[in-house]
């Protein structure tokens, strides 16, 4: 998983601040499009100066509220306020909002500096300071020697750019940017990431965008917004969300995981015991657990948390025997699925951290794997 | 059939671009060396009424005998240039009238419902399905004196006394814009049809009320289509005889009426070519010039 270039910076968390306000407000939304509920109660704050990412699968909504954000759907119940104002029945036209589409929208008739002029046109600003206004946005997004060509004359890139450029140059209370790195291929799409978060934090705008890829999301945002069905399931940082999963279903969608289904045996307030049909051992867990005893709970495991060794491991809890079913070597690491007695497939990662690893464990050897009480999440749905 | 083919330097590419020109070579290209080969000859009552171009004389002595006489007669006789001056501006005014009620037809089959646009886009190619002359032969009867239109307005009190309608400009004006006008829709709305209307809402997003994201944006990237639709208007219209002969004024001077004279009943096939080769000219020329304008324009790789 790619790390955050927020991890360097000052802690910028407003959400923990109890007297921050939110800079955008949604509140119990809902969006229905006939019978189909797109968007079902979601409330949420954001703050100014966050990236905020909604994440989702297609079709879970994101897009409706980004679009219910833009002005461009009503909700069919609920409010939204931007600084304070409710926004929620004024035409996108009037909105300090303003959107970066998936598609960059960029006008095919105008050249870019028209394209990047025309939200400053609209407000009727004078010629002088459109003028510089475009040329310091085509600076800072680095084309400056572009500025009379035709959109069919640039690449993907190029184009991602204008877009950008063509709704930051407004400077908008609210960006909203749909699948922004969505069409640029992987290589340019990383460098692109660190690139708008730069520009970001330049502008201080704030940012919401959708996406459906999980990286994308990790990498930008300062919190993300997992949403599911129409519902947001769960808000957090990028390492809350990977690390404190609340369901089966966040821990699934993001990164991989090894769900073990099984019941509480022990239940303390400090710690439980799990037992799990696919398992010789017990799970063990130092933190406790608010579910009834006997009920199902599942424990989830990321790969990278779960070590692999040839020696039976002494302990009592958290092992497991397996056997080698494959191994897809990555270069900087290595992914292992080992198949279990009762045939359940665990997927481990191990860093390749020695060149000339002769004692490689292989295919078909019989393994065991062990991992520490702080490594599971239990979720209860 | 493939070694034959590779045997003339052929593949199926070139063969498959080949039945266009092939086309073009037998219906255009050759008739129209046929009619500039006439304009140029001297009429004569023979069958044909007009003197060989080229003429063998004795042992290998081609002599050719060419006749400016019939392009100088239609510089001199100002009936040639009034009927087409007449012509041209009759086919503009007609061309922008289809426009004007064109373009707000074409926008609203694009625009509505998807499962309606085929049946709204029938209901316009439908009276092709009836004869051209018929549809026009109605028009008389709607705007003869005692016509539809006239008897209708007498009805509800408009006028007491019928208004002189066929026979008139006007009657011509309706004719063509009634005719062609399926002419402009079809190509503006395959032009709106296909637009991005995401661009409408960025333009929204930029601040555009939605007449100006209209005339910002709609408005310049249709133009492609109002092109085409207005030269498909006005070119067969220009030339236009049925319409004029019906329902205009027999006065009325179109140049359409003028080739049909001189063919048919002067029997002076000379004069008809040169007529309509000059014709040609007048529409070929500006054409050519404005597609190459544009091509510049575009930088030659406009989607």
């Amino acid at each position: 998983m790619a790390t955050s270039p927020r991890a360097t910076q000052q802690k910028f968390e407003p959400w923990t601040d109890p007297d921050a306000k939110p800079y955008v407000r949604i509140e119990k939304v809902t969006k229905k499009f006939g019978d189909f509920i797109a968007v079902d109660d979601v409330s949420l704050s954001i703050y100014k100066k966050e990236i905020f990412c909604l994440l989702g699968a297609s079709g879970c909504g994101k897009t409706t509220l980004l679009r219910m954000l833009a002005g461009f759907e009503r909700p069919t119940s609920g409010r939204i306020f931007i600084d304070g104002v409710d926004m929620t029945s004024i035409p996108p036209y009037e909105r300090p909002v303003n959107m970066m589409f998936q598609s960059y929208a960029i006008f095919p008739h105008m050249t870019v500096e028209q394209n990047v002029a025309f939200g400053l046109k609209q407000e009727g600003l004078s010629k002088d300071e459109i003028g510089s206004r475009v040329n310091d946005m085509l600076n800072l997004v680095k084309l400056g020697q572009f500025a009379k060509r035709k959109p069919h004359q640039l690449s993907g890139g190029q184009r991602q750019r204008v877009a950008l450029a063509r709704s930051l140059v407004k400077k908008p209370k609210l960006l909203l940017l749909d699948e922004p790195l969505a069409a640029l291929d992987k290589k340019l799409r990383e460098h692109t990431q660190f690139e708008l978060i730069n520009i970001q934090e330049t502008l201080g705008v704030t940012f919401v965008v959708v996406t459906h890829d999980q990286e994308e999301a990790m990498t930008l945002s300062t919190r993300i917004g997992l949403m599911n069905h129409g519902e947001i399931v769960q808000v957090g940082t990028p390492s809350e969300i990977y690390e404190y999963p609340n369901s089966r279903f966040v821990s699934e969608f993001i990164g991989s995981v090894n769900m073990f289904e099984g019941r509480l045996v022990e239940d303390e307030p400090s710690y439980v015991r799990i037992g799990c049909d696919d398992l010789e051992a017990p799970i063990f867990v130092d933190h406790g657990v608010s579910s009834a005893p006997g009920a199902t709970v599942w424990a989830a495991i990321r790969p990278e948390k779960i070590t692999i060794s040839r020696e039976k491991p002494d302990a009592t809890d958290n092992w497991a025997s397996a056997v080698v079913q494959d191994i897809a070597y990555m270069g900087d690491m290595s992914i292992y699925l080992l198949r279990l007695d009762s045939g359940k497939v665990v997927r481990v990662t191990q860093p390749n951290i020695y060149r000339h690893a002769e004692d490689r464990i292989t295919w078909d050897e019989r393994v065991y794997l062990q991992w520490y009480p702080e490594s599971p999440v239990v979720v209860t749905k | 059939m493939k070694p034959l083919l590779k045997r003339l330097g052929l593949d199926g590419r070139s063969v498959v671009t080949a039945v266009p020109y092939l086309w073009l070579l037998l219906f255009f290209l050759i008739p129209f060396v046929i009619v500039l080969k006439i304009s140029f000859s001297t009429g004569q009552i023979a069958m044909p009424p007009y003197e060989p171009l080229l003429h063998w004389t004795g042992e290998k002595v081609l002599q050719i005998k060419l006749n400016l006489g019939n392009f100088a007669f239609l510089v001199e006789d100002d009936l040639y240039w009034k009927a087409y001056l007449n012509s041209i501006w009759v086919a503009s005014v007609s061309t922008f009238f289809c426009l004007l009620l064109g373009y707000p037809i074409a926008y609203a089959i694009a625009r509505s419902n998807p499962s309606a646009r085929n049946i709204l886009m029938l209901l316009i190619v439908l009276p092709f399905w009836t004869s051209f002359l018929l549809r026009v032969y109605a028009w008389i009867g709607i705007l003869k004196n005692n016509g539809l239109l006239n008897n209708f307005l007498i009805w509800i009190g408009a006028i007491d006394q019928p208004i002189q309608m066929l026979q008139t400009d006007f009657a011509v004006y309706v004719g063509i814009v009634y005719s062609y006008l399926p002419f402009m829709i079809l190509p503006l709305y395959a032009n709106l049809e296909k637009m991005d209307l995401t661009l409408l809402e960025a333009a929204a997003d930029l601040g555009c009320r939605p007449w100006q994201g209209f005339l910002k944006i709609t408005l310049p990237l249709s133009l492609p289509g109002v092109r085409a639709g207005c030269l498909l208007v006005f070119i067969p219209a220009v030339g236009e005889f049925v319409i004029p002969s019906l329902l205009g004024d027999p006065g009325m001077l179109m140049i359409g009426k003028v080739l049909w004279t001189e063919f048919f009943n002067n029997r002076d096939w000379p004069v008809a070519s040169a007529v309509a080769i000059v014709l040609l000219l007048f529409l070929v020329v500006p054409m050519m010039y404005f597609q190459r304008a544009q091509d510049a324009e575009a930088g030659g790789a406009h989607r």
